[in-house]
């Protein structure tokens, strides 16, 4: 598939790659005609771009996008595909509808920044199904940037299918600016031999509001996972935090790891939940919730920082 | 000969024990001090109280460091002026690389340069182009953590470096090293107060002191001061009578 740019203004392009550097990308990428990419504000879509082995459709609805991405039959597409969806004003409602297939021996690494520099009053609503096929991989990166504000009300979900072999690694991340409200909920039925590791990373301040409901069946023998969520909280924010891990199949393997730091009036809940109905299964849990551990703290302060900085150092590398 | 620390008469309870019970301490300038005792001894507890650790404010008594009095300064201020304390335990710290950790210390005098970081890191003998990105987590194993805290020290440039037993969890081949590594703090100006159960270490030590059961019972001559230690104090003979300091 070639370039499509659809009658759009320059100055959208230039304010979306600016929220896209706000959010920790480099926008030469969205140009780069050598790269996948796909860049959408708002319910627009201003770029494209798909490479041999992808096929890349989007019909732009009412208040967001459809977005169906295939990865052929056998193709390891060799660089990442950039994806990059924004609102720029205020306020404003995003739906984007999401249908990735990575087909059976396919491999791809998508890279997703979603960024609401100036959010207010902002919803931004994800709906994806994910098809990971037969001995397939993929790993999807997210990272967000919601602005300074707090404004940004954003609800990803995804329904994921990993099939025999494949492996599908997720990562989450926003952990600079507010997070304004989060409700994430991932939901992944891995079938034999398959693997699937999903990360969180999130830093709530002020009165942010912090949902994380991530679910794994391990269906199939030998499936194996790993949930693994570091969230930091203060001032007055909230977090709740649900992993589950079913474990159904003989020798399915899984684990769920939470750590939480809070401080200020945080207030956090972690329910790691295993179920088990195969006694050749086995799910294991961890977490924990605490104040930044006193030693690291003394420690950087006896090579001369500040308690705060201390303190900011540990969390920055907790979600690094 | 000049002190650079004086602690006079440091008493400190916690949870209703008293564990320093009057100690007495002289550290010179550009001087390697070794602090040696048994376990309980009140060693650890010792170094945490002159670093001026949460929970480790004393009850009584002077700590005097380059003429002045840091009785009341917080870590970070002790830090400032030059104190700095390598754990007998280090800490983890879950995703914060090896560089950044290093470069922390530097941070007050202009930063550091990236052959300054990997110079650290030759000095505990490890290899900079395997360290310098990984993570001061759980990957490394607790010598190496161990080292890669000596290294951080290093960056730092303290007056005085308080190490408590910088040799346990390492290796004996690396035991020279160690030693090494003191004298190079010394070569660089500063001052070491440093806890150890090695006779190697105190060996290499300008002076050295003997703690038993909260008080510093004599300084002196390290050799003399661990032949006596070894002689005289195990069983220890405070317990048939209070020991008398030096
Ligand atoms: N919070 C506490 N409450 C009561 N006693 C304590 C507390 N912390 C330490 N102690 C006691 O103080 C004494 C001195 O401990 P410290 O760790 O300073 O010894 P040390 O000389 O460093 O020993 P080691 O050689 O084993 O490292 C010990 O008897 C210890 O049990
Ligand atoms: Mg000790």
């Amino acid at each position: 598939m070639s370039q499509i740019t659809l009658n759009t203004l320059p100055s959208e392009i230039k304010d979306m790659d600016a929220a896209y550097s706000a959010a920790g990308g480099d926008a030469a990428v969205l140009h780069d005609h050598e790269l996948a990419s796909l860049v959408i504000s708002g319910s627009k879509v201003l770029n494209a771009n798909g490479v041999e082995g992808i096929v890349l459709e989007t019909q732009e609805t009412e208040h967001g996008v459809d977005v169906k991405l295939t990865i052929k039959k056998g193709y390891k597409i060799p660089h990442p595909v950039h994806l990059c969806f924004g609102l720029i004003p205020q306020d404003g409602l995003q739906e984007i509808m999401m249908n990735f297939v990575a087909e059976e021996d396919a491999a791809v690494e998508l890279v997703a920044h979603c960024t609401f520099p100036n959010a207010i009053k902002i919803i931004h609503r994800m709906e994806a199904q994910m098809h990971v096929g037969k001995n397939a991989s993929l790993k999807y990166t997210e990272t967000h940037f919601h602005g300074p504000y707090g404004g940004a009300q954003v609800i990803p979900r995804a329904k994921v299918k990993i099939e025999e072999g494949g492996s599908y690694y997720n990562n989450f991340s926003l952990v600079s600016g507010r997070v304004g409200s989060l409700e994430f909920d991932y939901d992944v039925d891995a079938e034999k031999d398959s693997v699937c590791e999903m990360v969180t990373k999130v830093y709530g301040k002020k009165d942010d509001k912090i949902r994380i409901m991530e679910k794994v069946s391990l269906n199939g023998e030998n499936a194996r996972s790993v949930i693994k969520s570091r969230l930091a909280i203060t001032e007055n924010a909230e977090s709740e935090f649900r992993g589950i891990t079913e474990g159904h199949a003989p020798r399915s393997r899984g684990h769920v790891d939470c750590l939480e730091v809070i401080q200020g009036n945080a207030k956090a809940e972690a329910v790691p939940i295993i179920r088990v109905d195969n006694p050749l299964a086995k799910v294991t849990h961890e977490a924990a919730i605490g104040c930044v551990d006193k030693k690291e703290v003394e420690t950087l302060m006896a090579r001369g920082l500040e308690e705060d900085d201390a303190i900011d150092t540990i969390v920055k590398g907790m979600l690094a | 000969m000049s002190y650079i620390l004086s602690v006079k008469n440091l008493v400190l309870s916690r949870d209703g024990k008293k564990i320093l019970r009057g100690v007495n301490l002289e550290v010179g300038d550009r001087e390697i001090h070794s602090i040696i005792g048994a376990n309980g001894a009140g060693k650890s507890t010792l170094a945490y109280t002159l670093m001026g650790l949460q929970g480790y404010e004393q009850d009584e008594g002077s700590l005097i460091f380059n003429g002045e009095d840091i009785t009341k300064l917080s870590i970070t201020e002790r830090a400032k002026k030059g104190i700095t304390l390598a754990w007998q335990e280090p800490a983890r710290f879950e995703g914060l690389k090896v560089r950044d950790y290093l470069a922390i210390g530097a941070k007050g005098d202009g930063g550091v340069t990236e052959e300054e970081l990997k110079e650290a890191l030759r000095k505990v003998d490890l290899k900079p182009e395997k360290y310098l990105d990984r993570e001061v987590g759980e990957a490394l194993s607790g010598g190496e953590r161990k080292r890669i805290e000596l290294a951080s020290i290093i960056t730092m440039k303290p007056k005085l470096a308080i190490l408590d037993e910088p040799d346990s969890g390492i290796d004996v081949v690396s035991l020279k090293e160690i030693v090494n590594l003191i004298q190079t703090f010394k070569e660089n100006g500063a001052s070491v107060l440093v806890i150890t159960h090695r006779k190697e270490i105190a060996a290499a030590s300008d002076k050295a002191s003997l703690m038993c059961e909260g008080v510093i019972l004599r300084s002196g001559d390290p050799l003399e001061i661990s032949e006596f230690f070894k002689n005289r104090c195990i069983p220890c003979d405070s317990r048939v009578s209070p020991p008398k300091a030096a």
